[in-house]
């Protein structure tokens, strides 16, 4: 088997903030029930995580589980392993209506860490990125200028920005932008 | 003459020097000046001509609300015309050029229009170019272009040097303007804890008060901004901005924010101007008063300003604008301007007072000081020229007789204040008109209505309505207090500073001096400065039958100007009204809308430019297809090859080798760009069957089938291939352009209608790169992969016959492998994770060579469907074809009790059977018909215009079959057969086209099902 590469090949860029493809990431969009005992149980033998709130993720050390709506989530779990845990999700939702479908390859993944992380994303997303509001564990589906995304922040201060595959060029055109030496707001 | 004080200028550094230049010529500054005081320290007094008249102006104010001073700043990339002098700040290197004027600021020919004035009057366009038609064209419009206007238009070729940007922030409370209002507003909701945005629009705080004088709190104003600007910092629920104004205010608490953040030292990186995009709880407007102008005869004339502007330059900027001034007012205010001139040194030659009673304390204090006062007076004229030599004062109280002519060289003028309401007024909140200062104030009972039905912007300060410190600060702190317990922060008792200003005797309104002016004086007198406006052109507006303020507005273009009319707005009303015989709050005034100021459109773009000025969405292999010479068309907003060119060739020539090599030997198509949305559930087939037309719920797994979607008026709208995954789960290919709008389609009637109905749909099309492999080699091809890397999956005949899948390992590659075929060939669709995608394509190619491998784009693609006379959504369809139109009937379902489009398709006119059909057309020649072109019928019809009967809708050279081949809609086309048609030709040739069937290519489809 090759190698597969993402869209922006380990790009990385440094300004106010230092914004980089983060990877090839497993994704697994979940459909169903959130509320169903059987679909809890499977968020949680697939990635460790539970179900969470409406607008939050939770992250563990074996994967994650984000709230996307009312009746979907998305998951993550280790790149080499979305085929195999989707159909580990399929086989434990059977009779569940549910629908599980690896979404991995289908997006770009970056990361943007550093003091001017918040102000970077508030450039370009219409979502309250205060610290008291974005909290880690907040998550967030949105809009990046003229693309749709979905952002959280991590434990350690840094936020994760997941967006279509075919647009991931333009996202760290439109970070690396925001994120110029020479723009800090300084509101953050 | 205008020039430095020795002393004063609280805002300049007289230690930083600054060169810039003026029409070419060099002048020095200080650091902190504008660059309208810089001027006037240079004794620059006139600034620029004015729009229709060419009149000399000058400066008239020292902020925002300038009308006459703009400028043409910056060079080549960074050049911009129409800018304030007033809000420009000056830097080292400035170049600036006065605008509106030929061949020079001091020699202008078209000031010939100023002896013209009384045949330029209000609505003279109107009445004058409405005939003859033609000459509008070809005579007036060049004329009047070069006459009338404002700064000359950047160079189209050249790009804005600066980058722009965008910033969201969310408060509790944002409150615009950082005067002492302002400043003390913000300090008592932040007390009350909530999330405060100060914005100010200057690069200094405190507004007005440190010019005005006063005291607050006991001490100078300056002492007290101070001290509260280093509390507000030290808070942490307070952002101050400043260099930022609050451009406009709109639905549901949206405030626009623009920052200037290089304008006063270009070039030095980074964004240039950040667009501020703020949600708020509550908005506190303290965005001040305005003076007003006196209407008097050669009010225009450089030297003639504001009084309080006047203050504001010897004061902030050490600079008087003459040495002998006359002063004119109908309030005290501007007294305080005869003070401070007085003690600057300056000589105040008369106090011209249009109250018969004159004024209070203020009045007593110049007189004290040994200035003459004269009540009851008024400046009859003000002499022609390019600055105040003289001024004739006479009676108020009459027609500008028995005149007594005194020497000056500059005026301060003050009609009295007009609160800004500007920002109340974007979203609806109302004024109502107060007497006694003869203004428009904020109605508090009608603010402007947030999403529950309660106001969420409160005026304070003189925005308010109050021109006193002590009432300004108190109703600030209690501005702030209501706007934080209205954002939800029960408000802390906070106690207002304490402000202390000089009482002062009541105004008296002045809307024309002297009151009964004559039309020699009226003609002279101007309303708004930056369009040219004067009294008599609102009286002729009033005589005409313009009784609406609107109306008048348009027709006398008063308050039209980049200024909004700040100045002219109410005392162009004021002249409205007494015309009409009426009151002033009976005309009202017109509306308000942001923004306040004008912004730059770069600021309105934000980042989008260059490489990130829209999104190209690329497929995996499109670092390839560039490197391989793609010739790009944009397909939404994909980018697909139209063809691969090689070096030397012709886009033609390549299409024609890509077609040639794609029937006799092997293609590969990159169509990753197709949709595929995955549809599954228990209701999932029943859920398809409305979808589409044909039967989707009786599709065994493992099969395909193609499938047409209409909407609900019957309306053809995508087609693609549908393959049955497993019991409940189809994948449904759409069109490139339609996955994300079928996805969302599906998802209305998923959760609008039918929300009962257990389906979810996911759209992967990204999760896969998809290629077409084409071509009577293509099954080799993939053996050989197979063969070469140890991929399993059989792809004979038998093991996957046409319009069947299957999912397995080819070479490497988790793939799965579609018999589909949109070209007539033996072709496979197989898709792998997008990830290898590139891989997969570099694996194909290698293994293709011996084949002789060629990748074909999408005009190859669209030429291979053609010969076979397959249909394509958006060239044969065009929203108004159904499917009955394309002979599709085989696809709707007469099982199907019902699908989307199915009672549209009832309808008389759907049934019709005279619709237009799709046929082939055949050149007699041989020849490519034009795209588009249309059947020539009999006869013409009601409007005189040729009948036509069909049109082409889609036409190639098929490099196949040698010759042009086409498909097009004709009126009883298929019962035609055989029949010659005429489509004349833009080209002026008409092309003689015989009708046949569609299928060009392989009519039995033995290619493809090999």
């Amino acid at each position: 088997m090759s190698n597969p590469v993402t869209a922006t090949n380990g790009a990385q860029f440094t300004g106010i903030a230092m914004v980089e493809d983060a990877g090839l990431q497993g994704m697994i969009t979940l459909r169903g029930d959130l509320t169903s005992k059987a679909l809890k149980t499977a968020v949680k033998a697939a990635t460790g995580a539970k179900v969470p709130e409406q607008g939050k993720i939770s992250v563990v050390e074996s994967g994650a589980a984000a709230w996307m709506s009312p009746d979907e989530l998305l998951l993550l779990v280790p790149y080499g392993e979305a085929v195999a845990k989707t159909a580990e999700l399929a086989k434990a939702l059977e009779g569940e209506h549910a629908l599980a479908a690896n979404v991995s390859d289908a997006r770009s993944f970056f990361r943007i860490a550093g003091e001017g992380a918040r102000e970077v994303l508030a450039k370009i997303s219409p979502v309250d990125f205060s610290p008291e509001v974005f909290t880690p564990g907040s998550f967030r589906r949105s809009r990046t200028a003229q693309v749709a995304a979905a952002v959280w922040l991590q434990e350690d201060g840094s936020f994760r920005i997941v967006c279509f595959r075919s647009v991931g060029a333009y996202m760290f055109g439109l970070l690396s932008n925001a994120a110029h030496p020479r723009s800090a707001v300084g509101v953050y | 003459m205008s020039t430095r004080l020795a002393k004063q200028g609280r805002l300049i550094d007289r230690s930083k020097q600054i060169e810039f230049t003026f029409n070419g010529k060099r002048m020095l500054g200080y650091a902190g000046d504008s660059l309208a005081s810089a001027l006037l320290a240079n004794d620059q007094m006139m600034m620029g001509r004015s729009f229709k008249y060419h009149r000399p102006r000058g400066v008239v104010a020292s902020g925002s609300e300038e009308p006459n001073a703009l400028m043409q700043l910056g060079k080549g990339d960074r050049y911009e015309p129409n800018q304030r002098a007033t809000t420009t700040e000056l830097f080292s290197g400035l170049s600036a050029q006065s605008q509106n004027h030929w061949p020079s600021l001091e020699f202008d020919v078209l000031s010939i229009n100023n002896k013209l004035s009384r045949f330029l009057t209000a609505g003279f366009y109107y009445k004058m170019f409405i005939h003859p038609r033609p000459l509008w064209k070809h005579l007036y419009e060049p004329i009047i272009r070069k006459s009338a206007g404002l700064g000359e238009a950047p160079d189209a070729e050249l790009k804005d040097a600066d980058s722009y940007e965008h910033f969201y922030f969310f408060a509790d409370v944002v409150v615009v303007g950082g005067g002492v209002a302002g400043l003390q507003a913000a300090k008592s909701a932040a007390l009350s804890g909530a999330k405060v945005l100060v914005l100010e629009q200057n690069n200094h705080w405190g507004g007005r008060a440190p010019v005005d004088g006063g005291s607050i709190d006991g001490d100078a104003p300056e002492a007290w901004i101070e001290k509260t600007l280093e509390e507000l910092r030290g808070m942490a629920n307070v952002t101050l901005r400043d260099r930022c104004m609050g451009s406009g205010v709109y639905d549901h608490g949206y405030v626009l924010g623009y920052e200037r953040l290089t304008d006063h030292a270009p070039g030095q990186g980074g964004p240039r101007h950040r667009l501020w995009r703020i949600r708020a709880k509550q908005i506190v407007t303290a965005t001040g008063a305005i003076e007003r102008p006196l209407s008097f005869a050669g009010n225009d004339v450089p030297g003639v300003m504001l009084a309080a502007s006047m203050r504001d330059y010897v004061v902030n900027w050490g600079v008087t604008p003459g040495q002998k001034v006359v002063v004119a007012t109908n309030n005290d205010d501007a007294y305080r301007t005869a003070l401070c001139l007085h003690e600057a040194g300056v000589e105040v030659v008369r106090v011209v007072d249009a109250r018969d009673t004159g004024g209070g304390a203020l009045m007593e204090a110049v007189r004290e000081k040994g200035i003459r006062v004269e009540l009851g007076r008024a400046i009859a004229k003000v002499k022609d020229g390019p600055r105040v030599t003289k001024v004739a004062i006479c009676a108020q109280n009459g027609e500008g007789g028995a005149q007594e002519e005194i020497e000056a060289d500059a005026v301060a003028m003050s009609g009295g204040w007009s609160p800004v309401v500007h920002l109340w007024s974007h979203c609806g909140g109302k004024l109502s008109w107060d007497k006694d200062h003869a203004f428009f104030r904020p109605d508090p009972a009608r603010p402007p209505l947030g999403d529950t039905g309660v106001g969420f912007v409160i005026a304070t300060g003189s925005s308010n309505g109050h021109l006193d410190l002590g009432a300004v600060l108190k109703d600030a702190a209690k501005a702030g207090a209501e706007a934080a317990e209205a954002a939800g922060f029960p408000a802390k008792s906070v106690s207002a500073a304490k402000g202390e200003a000089e009482a002062e005797a009541a105004m008296e309104p002045v809307w024309l001096m002297p009151a009964k002016a004559d039309i020699k004086l009226r003609m002279k007198t101007w309303l708004d400065y930056q369009n040219d406006v004067k009294v008599s052109d609102v009286q002729l507006a009033a005589r005409e039958g313009y009784e609406s303020v609107e109306h008048t507005k348009r027709y006398t273009t008063l308050g039209m100007a980049t200024d909004q009319g700040k100045l002219s707005n109410i005392n162009g009303l004021a002249i409205l009204a007494d015309s009409l015989n009426s009151e002033i709050p009976q005309v009202g005034t017109t509306t308000f809308r942001p923004p306040y100021h004008p912004i730059s459109m770069g600021a309105i773009g934000g980042e989008a430019r260059g490489e990130i000025f829209q999104p190209v969405r690329k497929t995996p292999i499109y670092d390839w297809n560039d490197a391989n010479g793609a010739d790009w068309e944009p397909v939404g907003q994909w980018r697909r090859p139209f063809a691969y060119c090689r070096s030397g060739e012709s886009r033609h020539d390549a299409v024609n080798r890509e077609v040639k090599n794609t029937r006799e030997n092997l293609g590969l198509l990159d169509a990753s760009t197709l949709g595929k949305l995955i549809v599954k559930g228990p209701d999932a087939g029943k859920f398809l069957d409305m979808m589409y037309t044909n039967m989707m719920s009786n599709l065994k797994v493992g099969k395909c089938r193609y499938g047409l979607m209409c909407s609900e008026n019957g309306f053809l709208m995508d087609d693609g291939v549908v393959a049955r995954i497993d019991e409940d789960t189809w994948l449904c290919h759409t069109t490139t352009g339609g996955a994300e709008s079928i996805h969302g389609w599906m998802e209305d009637w998923l959760q609008c209608e039918w929300w009962d109905w257990k389906v979810y749909v996911a759209n992967v099309t990204e999760q896969y790169a998809q290629v077409a492999v084409v071509g009577p080699k293509a099954r080799k091809v993939l053996e050989k992969i197979n063969t070469l890397a140890g991929g399993g999956m059989d792809l004979s005949k038998e093991a996957l016959p046409f319009m069947e899948w299957r999912d397995g390992k080819i070479g490497g590659f988790n793939a799965r492998a579609y018999r589909i075929s949109f070209s007539g060939e033996l072709s496979y669709e197989i898709a792998v994770a997008a990830s290898e995608g590139q891989a997969f394509w570099d694996a194909l190619m290698a293994a293709g060579k011996e084949f002789n491998v060629m990748p074909y784009g999408t005009e190859t693609l669209h030429i291979l469907r053609a010969e076979k006379g397959f249909i394509m959504i958006g060239d044969e369809t065009d929203g108004t074809v159904i499917p009955q139109d394309l002979n599709l009937n085989w696809a709707l379902s007469k099982k199907k009790e019902d699908y989307l489009g199915k009672r549209a398709h009832l309808r008389s006119h759907m049934a019709d059977p005279d619709r237009w059909k799709l046929v082939g057309l055949e050149t007699v020649d041989g020849s490519v018909l034009p795209d588009g072109a249309y059947a020539k019928g009999n006869g013409i019809n009601a409007n005189g215009q040729q009948n036509v009967i069909g049109r082409v809708t889609s036409t190639y050279f098929s490099a196949t079959l040698g010759r042009g081949i086409a498909m097009g809609l004709v009126k009883h086309g298929p019962k035609r057969m055989g029949e010659v048609i005429e489509f004349p030709g833009t080209d002026g040739k008409t092309y003689s086209a015989k009708i046949v069937d569609p299928v060009f290519y392989d009519k039995e489809g033995e290619k493809q099902n090999v």
